[in-house]
């Protein structure tokens, strides 16, 4: 077990125990979003002017994928301003932990539960894609419903449940987290069992018992266990990437759905936004006429239909050729490990070619946010247009080739045999093949 | 008898760890040949062409072009509805058509590869997303990038058959 735990250090320890610096972040993530909000709404219309597109789509989208998921897992849920305000009201309060509720508290339903409902939220910012991605009133009022949403919601529900079962996002950092290199878990699990209180439990907002962590997927880095354990028993470990991913994990197939649809997602957001395919982004617009029912239906049979077809007959295939066998049900679960870094490799090879052409529009719209014609910092200029070189092809080439490694890899960890592992790493070439030609084809 | 086979044991654990670490010398070796080593290629003699691309909210037709490398290349450009631009990335090439107007420029395809060209004025909405692809020569990145991944996978085994040899000679 190589880990490398930072609440050994001191500097490291004060700046994740404190409940300040955590605050501040979160505070400016906050102001930030309500500004995003009212720049879209108010400000230019047109996308590549405005402050809520080029900070949200390029900007804030980017660096979760480059950054915050490939080094820190969910951290981003951690300093995330979406359910601030209705936690404070849960908590009765800013800087302090979980205690007597506010709020009805309800249970979130049984049959809503699992990864089922963020797929389907993640599939639905997809359909929409384009409009969003275009029109910076559309990205604000989708920004507002999520706030107001999980405001809502922690006043009805209990903890964090607009997190845990509804929101894209957690859907696709909690998913991916599982390959990223940070984790909290318990020091030692026998001072645990003697602890009758469970403080840690008590305080989660995302409702995970420390002891029982064996995946990051759920757990939203707030550090609101360790500042509670009364014996500070509580490691925030910095470890090898990937280390959620393997023979014994326990995985469910509302996980393997999740998966598919990221990876259909990467696929299709390939093809739709830097395709020379006009016709299929003007389906893709123009949303309500036939031509977008058209794509929908497209969207929805490759997301819904072909690729976790193809999945399902890996899946099946390897079945087959295992010695013991399992159910497929199962067996679907427990493969959807390899969904993980073939997912997350496509979406950083996507982002790539997408936002680094592009990022030359940050500075002018932090300048000039509303497309007003201000010039705050001087730096307003012609954005060049974007250049995807041949060092950013080279390095998605290296990317997908990565996952293609990495994916193959967890393929044969989590199977028994390597003849067993084949057909799975056949499907990740298959979608490897498939990102190449989309992106550098 | 203990301590001698402890010894061997060490023994193992050291010679499958040395053969790993040169594995993986190896398969960044080749990872580097497959992404950089030249292939000379017979280009056809370069020649001059004329190319016709309309653009219309928000798509070039045609939006797919191959040239050979060296080809002397002059588009012919002409938007039919809003005025519209041509860049190709990589390429110092750039033209703007009014409605109607077309326009002509010339590059010499020196560069070979896929390069994307989009649309260099603002408008509409899809503006951003408005693109082509423009081929000089055959794709070799593509080509390399395949091969990349078959080493991946390549390396994936054997990375893990050499470490199921370490853990057997641990746990035995
Ligand atoms: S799950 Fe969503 S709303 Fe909750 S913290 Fe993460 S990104 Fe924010
Ligand atoms: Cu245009």
């Amino acid at each position: 077990m190589n880990r490398l735990d930072l609440t050994r250090t001191r500097w490291t320890n004060f700046l994740i125990r404190n409940r300040w610096p955590q605050f501040l972040i979160r505070a400016i993530t906050l102001a930030g979003f309500i500004f995003t909000i009212l720049a879209g709404l108010l400000g230019s219309v047109v996308g590549s002017h405005n402050f809520a597109i080029i900070f949200v789509w390029i900007a804030w989208w980017t660096a979760l994928k480059l950054f915050f998921i490939p080094f820190g897992g969910r951290s981003w849920c951690s300093i995330c301003p979406i359910p601030m305000p209705g936690e404070w009201i849960q908590n009765g309060g800013i800087l302090q932990p979980r205690g007597k509720n506010f709020g009805l508290g309800k249970r979130w339903p049984k049959f809503l539960r699992g990864r089922w409902l963020q797929a389907g939220g993640f599939m639905l910012v997809g359909l929409f894609g384009v409009i969003t991605l275009t029109s910076p009133s559309v990205t604000s009022i989708v920004l507002l419903i999520i706030l107001l949403l999980a405001f809502v919601l922690a006043l009805v529900f209990e903890r964090r449940s607009f997190c845990n079962y509804l929101c894209p996002i957690g859907g696709f950092t909690g998913l991916y987290a599982q390959a990223a290199p940070v984790e909290v878990r318990v020091k030692n699990p026998e001072i645990c069992s003697t602890h009758a209180q469970k403080s840690c439990y008590e305080a989660c907002p995302w409702g995970v018992y420390p002891l029982a962590l064996k995946s990051s997927a759920n757990c939203g880095l707030c550090m609101e266990c360790l500042r509670v354990c009364p014996s500070d028993n509580l490691a925030v470990n910095l470890r090898p990437w990937g280390s959620d991913l393997g023979p014994e994990t326990k995985h469910s197939l509302d996980e393997a759905f999740l998966g598919l649809v990221m990876v259909s997602s990467a696929l299709m957001d390939s093809a739709i936004f830097l395709g020379p395919w006009g016709q299929l982004k003007m389906a893709a617009y123009a949303i309500g006429t036939g031509s977008w029912f058209l794509f929908a239906g497209l969207f929805l049979v490759i997301a819904l239909m072909l690729v976790p077809g193809i999945y399902t007959l890996a899946v099946w295939i390897a079945n087959k050729l295992g010695e013991q066998k399992m159910n497929l049900r199962k067996a679907l679960a427990h493969q959807s490990q390899v969904l993980v870094p073939l997912g997350l490799t496509a979406w950083i090879a996507f982002t790539i070619s997408f936002a680094l052409a592009k990022f030359s529009y940050v500075l002018p719209v932090v300048s000039d946010p509303f497309g007003w014609g201000w010039n705050l910092l001087g730096t307003v200029a012609k954005p060049w247009v974007g250049q995807s070189t041949l060092t950013s092809m080279l390095l998605q080439v290296i990317v997908l080739a990565l996952g293609q490694f990495w994916s193959s890899r967890v393929a044969i960890k989590i199977s028994g045999s390597l003849k067993q592992a084949l057909p799975m790493i056949v499907f990740s070439a298959m979608t490897m093949v498939g990102m190449l030609w989309l992106l550098i084809g | 008898m203990m301590e001698e086979l402890l010894s061997t044991q060490e023994e193992l654990n050291h010679q499958s760890l040395q053969t790993k670490w040169r594995l993986m010398v190896l398969i960044s070796q080749c990872a580097l040949l497959i992404l950089f080593l030249p292939i000379p290629l017979v280009t056809p003699k370069p020649i001059d062409r004329l190319i016709h691309i309309d653009a219309t909210s928000f798509q070039f037709t045609p939006a797919e072009i191959k040239v050979n490398q060296g080809d002397r290349v002059t588009i012919e450009f002409v938007s039919t509805d809003v005025v519209h631009g041509i860049s190709i990335d990589g390429y110092d090439f750039q033209l703007t058509s009014d409605p109607g107007q077309p326009v002509t420029g010339t590059f010499v395809a020196s560069w070979p590869g896929m390069f994307r060209f989009r649309c260099s004025v603002a408008c509409g909405n899809l503006h951003p997303f408005m693109i082509g692809k423009l081929w000089v020569g055959p794709n070799l990145i593509l080509i390399r990038g395949v091969l990349l991944g078959i080493l991946a996978v390549v390396a994936a085994i054997f990375s893990l058959k050499k470490s199921k040899v370490l853990k057997t000679g641990k746990t035995s």
